[in-house]
Order: C-alpha cells, then structure tokens, then sequence
C-alpha cells in the first residue's frame, strides 16, 4: 500500500509562540521549528502498516525552506520519499488555502491513505485534515486511537467525547491520529544515515500546477485585525501550608461564592 | 435581521448548553435558527431550543445522517447555507463541530475562524490563542462567515420564543457516505459532568504519583459537582484515562473555577486551561510556573490539602 504522511513544521512546542506585528502571521523564526508532535505518531502509524503490509511511506510537507528539516526527519524515521511544497506565495496561506494546495499535490500520486495528526500545536484548527478529505471526495477517518487495515478496508476507532467510535470506509481515505495510538520512534543513526540519501522533490506552486490567487496571506478567507498580548494576570495570593492550608482553600472558595 | 444558524449540539436527544451559549451569542448578529441532525427530536428539544430564543428549528432527521461521520452534517448545513444565505453559521468548537465547520467552508467557498470566545454585532471574532497568551480579533472576509465558538465563553441568557419546526430532507453524496460508523463503545462514566461543559475542573498532574492518587482528586471533584481534569504527564504514564487530559494535545477548558493539584504548569497544561475565570492550585513545589496563573494557591501536600478541602466542603454542604 501507498500511504502519504502529511507533516508540518511548528515552533517548539514548549516556547513562546508570537505573532509578526507586521503581517499578524506567527512568527516561525524566533523558535527553533520541529516536527509537529502528533504529526510524528502519523508517521509512526504508516510505518507500522506498511512494515506489516508492505507498501511504501512518502513524507508531504508544505512549508519555508527550513521545513526540509521535518522532510528529513520522518525519513530518518523510516519514511521513503519526499515531497516539499516551498513558495514564497504560500506564506499566510490559511486552513482553506493549506487544504486546496495539499490536496492538489496529493491527488493523481496513487494513495491508498493519506495520513496526518489530528491536530497542530501552533494554529490548533484540526480542520485540515477533513477539509483535504472533503476536497478528494475520499472517506474521512479521523481522530484514530487505533487503525487497522484488512484486504481494501481501512477501521479505526474514532475517540469521541464518551469513548469511541468504530468507523470503517474502503481505500482511499484521509485519516487522522491522536497522541493515544502509538510511541513514535526515535531516528536510528542508520536511520539518519540513510535519510540522507533518500529522494525528496521540492515543489513551487508552478509545479504543482497550482492556482497562486488561492493561496497566501493576500487571498485568505479570514483576516486578523488586530491582536494583543494578554493583559498579565494580576498575581493572586499564595500561601504555605502549615495544616490549614486546605481550610484556608475552601475559605477562599466560599468568599468567591463556588461553595 | 437576517437568519444566524446554530448547530445544535446534542447527546441522544438532549440540547447541550454549550448550544443554548451559541443560541445567546446568534442574538446579536440576528434571528437565530437551531439546526438538529439526526433523529431524537422531541418537544423537550423545541422547548430547549425555544427557551434561548431560537424561532425556527430546521429538523435533518434521517437515521442514515448519524451512520457517517462529520460529512452528512456538513451537507445539512450547505443545503441550508444555499437557500436562506444566513449572515453566519455558528457551531460548537468540538472536535466534530470544528470538522463540520471546515467541510462547510470548503463546499461554501467560505472563511472559516475556529475557537472564538466572543463574537461581536460586526461579526468580529476574539480568539485566546497561544494558550491565552494572545488575544486575536479576526473576521471572515469572504463567504458566509462560519465560526466555532468555544464553550463556556458566553454566559447563556433565556430569551423565550416558540420556534418553527421545519423539516429538511437531504440528499447525501456519494462522498459523505463514504465513512461509516459500525459500532459506538461508550467508556464507563460516572455522573460527572462533561470536561469541557463542566462549570468547575478539577485536575491532577505528575504530583498525584499513581492512578490510586487520582482517588483524591475524584473526591474533591464530586464534592464540588466538577469534572475530573489530567495532565499530559498524568495520562501518558496512564494514570486517568487519555480523553480527560487537559492541554495542548488535549481538550481546552474554561470553566469558572480550575484547581490545578500536582501539576507545574508547563505551556503544554496552560495551553488547555489558562482562560478559567478563576484558577486555584496547590503544588508542593513553590517555584512551580503554575503559581503565576493562581488566584489561590496553597504550597503544600496535595495529598493533605486536597483532602483537607473535601471535608471543608463536605462540611459546609451539611
């Protein structure tokens, strides 16, 4: 089986994300960028199926040219190939324009499923994925705590906000992954090694055959008028505790009227 | 005015209230029609929906729209995007919500802004994004504005009407039937509220050290009506179940009242938690970042105050 991993590159999730006061697009540069976190348990996930199906793994990312960084990485992983769509045109492409180009790429290249995780950490929409399936006209399966493949059909347990549901479709289809479903890998030295030789084509929106006046900051369906750091938290008051500490805690809660 | 569409958000049958807040906020923009998928319609929905001011409910009752995931939704709602071209379609910021919302904005050609917390008369959209850290005021510039709108963000106001039931039948594509659903496992679940509904969160993190510890945290949740809350730490070590972890792998909550107990804070937990009205923590480690985000904090034993405060409640019920 053919399965596309679609990956993208985020600021550190554990720094401070900010916004360019010149375009109200996040600024990339003042993090250092790795893989989207959950992004990697759906490259752990298509490895898995293709080491028990057989088949072959092609990494998809679209992003500035740093975001071969994240190309390579899930290749040192284990991933086959590569595809990085980089143009300046892209640059503040929003959820809608994301989900046109990707989906342009990735129709026409054979998947059987495309994968992504369920959500990034920067804009935390988790509406490309089902936007993309929606735009292939192919099965949506998202939110996968477990996936499994027999024969043309794909199931998955969908989590679901009291447990889960079992959802099956036929091949193609667009699934996506949370955090529940595996431990991704860490890259072996062979794997780095070996990533490095691996093919990765680098797209630009030409190449991929892509209408420029859909993407980028300019033809967004959204636009941020003005944002703000939030105003600090007047500090509150915080006490040790010396046997009292719970009494003194519900005094608190009783003055604010919660019991 | 012109027509606001809410899509109701319901568990067999019963109106949630993060419906009767969206019901409230469409008020403002205009007249607000609530739009039910599914079977289960009843009175005591039209009576749900009536109470917060919806004056038309447009009922898209075939069995079959419940057997395929997020896509027949998406479709109810482009047909009726179509014939009444509605000033904004607002929807509840669930993972299923969000999903509706992102289909809809591809089949309508739209814009689509996700986890408002506030919606203005002019449309505009406030975000808490970054994990509160910043404030964002976006608006949809082109298409039907579609927006979802986080829950517990806008307090519900009654504003009784009798609404119109209007039936819609809907033709599925080929594509939305696709996916369907062959099974639904429900988890064991007490009677907590749901996490991201619940007025009061209590959660426990890498202090509360086993799955046995979190019994404590349970007693101090039930004795303030609240719902249960985990840390990533505290569901990856597999402590309390993946689907209560609060954080930015995780639900986004914002209730009146978060007590944070045994957890340090790391962006990862503030990015699901730092908008609670009013948040309380106890950690034994002083210097724990968590502290800054308190309007109470006690440093200290969880295992001592935690309790200690459960009887103080118990106490102060009898």
């Amino acid at each position: 089986m053919k399965i596309a991993v679609c990956v993208k590159q985020v600021p550190d999730t554990w720094a401070e994300k900010q916004l360019q006061a010149a375009d109200s697009t996040l600024d990339r540069e003042s993090a250092d960028g790795v893989m989207n976190e959950l992004d990697e348990y759906a490259v752990e996930e298509a490895l898995k199926l293709v080491e028990a199906h057989g088949g072959e793994v092609v990494v998809v990312t679209m992003g500035p040219e740093r975001a071969a960084e994240t190309v390579r990485k899930a290749l040192s992983m284990g991933a086959d190939a590569g595809v990085h769509l980089v143009d300046g045109a892209l640059h503040g492409s929003d959820a809608l324009a994301t989900s046109y180009a990707l989906a342009e790429v990735l129709s026409g290249r054979g998947f059987d499923l495309v994968m992504f995780g369920s959500e990034s950490t920067d804009a935390r929409m988790s509406v490309v994925p089902a936007m993309v399936a929606e735009r292939l006209g192919v099965a949506q399966l998202t939110f996968a705590q477990k996936v499994d493949v027999a024969g043309d059909t794909v199931t998955i347990q969908r989590v679901t906000e009291t447990g889960y549901d079992t959802v099956e479709a036929s091949m193609p289809a667009v699934v996506s992954v949370v955090e529940k479903i595996n431990e991704p890998r860490y890259p072996s030295f062979k794997g780095i090694m070996a990533a490095k030789k691996k093919p990765v084509e680098t797209l630009s929106v030409t190449d991929a055959g892509l209408d420029a006046a859909r993407l980028g900051l300019s033809a967004a369906w959204t636009k941020v008028d003005d944002f703000a750091a939030r105003p600090p938290k007047a500090a509150g008051t915080v006490v040790t505790d010396e046997g009292d500490g719970g009494a003194k805690l519900a005094g608190f809660l009783s003055e604010q009227k919660f019991i | 005015m012109g027509e606001v569409l809410v899509l109701v958000e319901q568990t067999d049958g019963s109106v949630k209230k993060v419906t009767s807040e969206l019901l409230t906020l469409a008020r403002r923009l205009g007249e607000p029609s609530a739009v039910w998928v599914g079977p289960g319609f009843d009175d005591a929905a039209a009576a749900a929906l009536g109470e917060f001011g919806a004056t038309t409910v447009y009922v898209a009752a075939d069995e079959s729209l419940r057997k395929h995931p997020v896509a027949p939704v998406a479709e109810v709602l482009a047909q009726l995007v179509a014939e009444k071209a509605p000033v904004a379609v607002l929807v509840a910021s669930t993972a299923d919500g969000k999903e509706a919302a992102g289909r809809l904005a591809v089949k309508t050609n739209s814009g689509v802004i996700t986890d408002a917390v506030d919606v203005s008369a002019a449309l505009v959209a406030t975000q808490s994004v970054f994990g509160g850290s910043t404030v964002v005021h976006s608006t949809v510039t082109s298409g039907t504005p579609i927006i979802t709108v986080r829950g517990n963000s806008v307090a519900p106001e009654a504003a009784p009407a009798t609404p119109a039931r209007v039936d819609v039948t809907v033709t599925l594509s080929d594509a939305a039937a696709k996916a369907t659903v062959t099974g639904r496992t429900v988890a064991a679940k007490g009677g907590r509220p749901d996490l991201t509904e619940a007025a009061i969160v209590v959660s426990g993190g890498r202090g509360v050290g086993s799955a046995e510890g979190f019994a404590v945290i349970e007693a101090l949740a039930d004795s303030l009506g609240a719902a249960v809350g985990a840390s990533r730490a505290a569901t990856d070590a597999g402590w309390y179940p993946h689907q209560f972890q609060v954080g930015q792998t995780g639900k986004t909550v914002s209730p009146q009242l978060y007590v944070a107990n045994g957890i340090s804070g790391a962006i990862q937990h503030r990015a699901g938690m730092q908008t609670s009205k009013t948040i309380v923590v106890v950690n034994k480690d002083a210097e724990a970042p968590i502290f800054e985000l308190a309007d109470y904090g006690v440093v200290g034993d969880l295992f001592t105050v935690v309790p200690q405060l459960t009887e103080e409640i118990r106490n102060r019920a009898h």
